[in-house]
C-alpha cells in the first residue's frame, strides 16, 4: 500500500516537473504507458525482458540488505557474471544445450559470487566497509569488461569492441514466440518464491533475519555465528547478481560488450528498496521498474523527453520511502520523536 | 618537460578535484556523516559551473558552490533532518543529481546535448617555486583550484584540531550523546559539516569543468565522489593524510598517460582500472576501522 502510494506520488511529481519544464506532460505519460504496458509487445518484449536482470539482482540486494550488508556492488557482480558466462559459452560451444546453458548460468553466478567474495574478504579480514569496496569493484569490473572486449574476448575481426556471438546452444529459449521474452524470466520468477520461503520458514532464514535486525542480540541471545551468516548472505547476493549478468548474455545480448548494463545493478537497489526487501514484492517492483525504464525510452522517442528523468524518479521514490518509514516509526513510538537513532527497522539495519 | 615531470604534473592535476571533494567529505565524516551523495554533489557542481560560467569564471565557481550546497542540503534534510539512513539517502541523492542534471542539460542546451565549450582557466605559475627542479612545474604551475587545495589542507587541519568549532565537530562524530550533554547542537553541527562538504564538492565539480574539460558531459563526475570517499578512509580521516592519499590516487591514474607517452602498448583499459584496484589493495593493507569516527554512519 505504502509502496503504491509512493509510486503514485512520484508519477505526479514527474508530471509536474515535465509541465514546469515546458513539456507536454499528457503526451509524455501516454508515451510512458505505450512503451511499458500499453501493448502485448511492449509488455513482453520490453517491460518483462528488462525486469529480468532487475529482479535477479534486486533479489540479491534485498537478501544482503536484510542481513545488514550494504552491497552496492550488484553492477560489478552482474558484469563479472556476464563476462564469465560469455567466456564459458565461447570456450565450450561444442557442448550440447542441456549442459551448456546450465554451465553458462553457473559460470555467471560463480563469477558474481567471487566478485562479492573479494569485498567480503576485505570486510571480514580488514574491516573495509563494503559500501566502498563494492563501488570500487564496480569500476574494476567495468574496465575489465572494456579490456576483455578489446583484448582476449574480442571478436576475431578485431573491428568491434565486443565478443563473438555465443552459439545457439548457449542461448536461453524464447518463452513466447515472436517476442523477446526468454526463459530467464521463468528462472527469476522461480527463485523469488524459493527465497521468500527460505527466509520465512527455515532456520537459516530466521538466523539471517535475526542478524539483520540486531547483530549483537543475535550473537548474544541467539548464539548465531554472525560473521558466517553475513558472509553467506553477501556471497549469495553476489551470485544472484552474477546470474543476472549471465541470463542477460544468454537471453538478450548473446555477446559481451561494454555498455551491456544500463546501470541494472544500481536500479536494482531501488527495486529492492521499493519491494521492502521482500522477495515477492521485489518481483512486482522489478516489473514496475522494467516498465518505467522501457516507458522512459518510449517517452524519449515520442515526446522528446530525456529518458534520464527516470533516474530522478527513482531517487524521489527512495527519498519518499525513507520519509514514510520515519513517519511510521515515529507513529509506532509516540514518546520518542525519531531520536532513538535506529528507528527504520525493516528497511535499514544499522550501518557501519 | 620530460616524462617524469609530465607524470607528476598529471598526478597533481588528477588529484586536485579528488582532494577538494575528499577534504569536504573529511569534515562531514568527522562529524559522523558519510555522504555517498558526494558523487551527485560533484556532478551538480560541474553543472552549476557550466551555467554560472556564462557570467565569467568566478560566476562559474559561484554557480558550482551553490549547486553543490543545494545538493548537499537535500542530503542533510533527509539524513540529518529526518534521520534517514545515510547510505540509502546518499545513493538517492546521487541518482537525483544524475537525473536532474541530465534532464536540465538536455532541455537547456538542446536535445542532442551538443558540446558546449567555455573558456578554461589556465595554469598560473607561481614565481620562483615553479622553477624548482622536477616538482616545480608539476606542483606550482597549476590552475588556481590546485592552490586552493594546498591551502585547504592546513586550514582544515588547523580548524579541526585548534579551534572550538573543530573540537565540537569531532565530539559530535565520536560521541554525539556526550556532545549534546555539554550543549553542542549536534544536528546543527552535522548539517553545517555536510553543507561545507557540499561547497567543496561543488568546487571540485567546478575544477573539472573550468580547469580541465571546458565543457559539461552527463555523468562527468565519473565516480570521483566515490573515490573521494575511499580517499578519506585511506587518509585515515586526517586532512594531511587525505591530501597525500589523493596524490597517490592521482599518480596511479596518471600512469596511463605516462605509459602512453613511453610508447607502451598495453591496453589502456587496464590502466583505467589500476587506480580502483590500488585503492582496494591499500584499503586491505591495514585495518582502517580503528581510525574512523566512532559515531560514523549513525543516524
Amino acid at each position: 500500500m505504502l509502496a503504491l502510494g509512493v509510486l503514485l506520488l512520484s508519477l505526479v511529481v514527474l508530471a509536474g516537473a515535465l509541465h514546469i519544464g515546458g513539456y507536454d506532460a499528457g503526451r509524455a505519460l501516454v508515451a510512458l504507458w505505450r512503451g511499458s504496458l500499453g501493448s502485448t509487445n511492449a509488455l513482453l518484449s520490453a517491460t518483462l525482458v528488462r525486469a529480468i536482470p532487475l529482479l535477479l539482482a534486486g533479489l540479491g540486494i534485498g537478501l544482503a540488505f536484510r542481513a545488514g550488508i550494504w552491497n552496492i556492488g550488484a553492477e560489478g557482480q552482474l558484469l563479472a557474471g556476464a563476462a564469465a558466462a560469455t567466456a564459458f559459452a565461447l570456450l565450450l560451444d561444442e557442448m550440447p544445450s542441456v549442459l551448456l546453458i546450465p554451465g553458462v548460468l553457473a559460470a555467471g553466478a560463480g563469477a558474481g559470487m567471487l566478485w562479492a567474495g573479494v569485498a567480503e574478504l576485505l570486510r571480514r579480514r580488514r574491516g573495509v566497509l563494503e559500501v566502498i569496496s563494492t563501488i570500487m569493484l564496480n569500476f574494476v569490473a567495468l574496465h575489465l569488461v572494456g579490456f576483455l572486449v578489446h583484448g582476449p574476448l574480442q571478436e576475431p575481426t578485431g573491428i568491434y569492441p565486443q565478443s563473438s556471438s555465443i552459439a545457439q546452444a548457449a542461448r536461453l529459449p524464447p518463452l513466447v514466440g515472436g517476442t523477446r521474452l526468454h526463459a530467464g524470466f521463468l528462472i527469476a520468477l522461480m527463485i523469488a518464491p524459493l527465497l521468500w520461503w527460505w527466509l520465512r520458514s527455515t532456520a537459516a532464514g530466521f538466523r539471517l533475519r535475526a542478524v539483520g535486525a540486531n547483530p549483537d542480540a543475535a550473537r548474544m541471545a541467539g548464539r548465531i555465528d554472525v560473521a558466517r551468516v553475513v558472509g553467506m548472505a553477501f556471497l549469495t547476493s553476489g551470485a544472484l547478481a552474477g546470474l543476472a549478468g549471465a541470463v542477460e548474455v544468454s537471453g538478450v545480448t548473446f555477446a559481451l560488450y561494454e555498455n551491456l548494463s544500463p546501470g541494472y545493478g544500481y536500479t536494482a537497489i531501488v527495486v529492492a528498496l521499493l519491494g521492502r526487501l521482500d522477495p515477492i514484492m521485489i518481483v512486482l517492483s522489478a516489473i514496475l521498474f522494467g516498465g518505467l525504464e522501457s516507458g522512459a525510452l518510449a517517452m524519449q522517442r515520442d515526446a522528446g523527453i530525456p529518458s534520464v528523468v527516470v533516474t530522478a524518479i527513482e531517487a524521489v521514490i527512495v527519498l519518499a520511502l525513507l520519509v514514510a518509514d520515519r513517519l511510521a516509526a515515529a507513529r509506532a513510538m509516540p514518546n520518542d520523536p525519531g531520536d532513538a537513532g535506529d528507528g527504520s527497522r525493516d528497511m535499514a539495519p544499522a550501518v557501519v | 618537460m620530460n616524462e617524469l615531470e609530465a607524470l607528476l604534473e598529471a598526478s597533481v592535476r588528477t588529484a586536485t578535484p579528488l582532494a577538494l571533494a575528499a577534504l569536504g567529505e573529511t569534515v562531514a565524516e568527522r562529524a559522523g556523516v558519510v555522504n555517498i551523495g558526494l558523487e551527485g554533489v560533484i556532478l551538480a557542481g560541474a553543472f552549476g559551473a557550466l551555467v554560472g560560467a556564462s557570467t565569467g569564471t568566478l560566476g562559474g565557481v559561484a554557480g558550482a558552490i551553490l549547486a553543490g550546497v543545494a545538493t548537499a542540503a537535500v542530503f542533510a534534510a533527509f539524513a540529518i533532518g529526518a534521520r534517514a539512513d545515510q547510505i540509502i539517502t546518499g545513493m538517492a541523492v546521487t541518482l537525483l543529481s544524475v537525473g536532474v542534471t541530465g534532464a536540465l542539460y538536455r532541455s537547456i542546451y538542446g536535445a542532442s546535448g551538443a558540446a558546449l565549450t567555455i573558456p578554461t582557466v589556465g595554469p598560473v605559475p607561481i614565481p620562483l617555486l615553479s622553477q624548482l627542479p622536477i616538482v616545480g612545474r608539476a606542483a606550482f604551475a597549476q590552475p588556481p583550484f590546485t592552490y586552493l587545495a594546498y591551502l585547504l589542507v592546513p586550514a582544515v587541519w588547523w580548524w579541526m584540531y585548534r579551534t572550538h568549532g573543530g573540537l565540537a565537530l569531532r565530539a559530535v562524530g565520536e560521541a554525539p550523546e556526550a556532545a549534546r550533554a555539554v550543549g553542542i547542537r549536534e544536528r546543527r553541527v552535522r548539517a553545517g559539516a555536510v553543507l561545507f562538504g557540499g561547497a567543496l564538492g561543488g568546487v571540485s565539480g567546478a575544477s573539472l569543468v573550468l580547469a580541465q574539460s571546458g565543457t559539461f558531459a552527463e555523468g562527468m563526475s565519473a565516480g570521483r565522489g566515490f573515490i573521494a570517499i575511499a580517499i578519506v578512509v585511506l587518509g585515515r580521516w586526517h586532512p594531511v593524510g587525505v591530501g597525500i592519499a589523493a596524490l597517490v590516487f592521482g599518480l596511479a591514474s596518471a600512469l596511463q598517460f605516462f605509459f602512453q607517452t613511453m610508447g607502451w602498448r598495453a591496453p589502456y583499459q587496464l590502466f583505467l582500472l589500476l587506480p580502483y584496484l590500488l585503492t582496494l589493495v591499500l584499503l586491505g593493507m591495514r585495518r582502517s576501522r580503528g581510525a574512523a569516527p566512532l559515531a560514523l554512519g549513525q543516524p
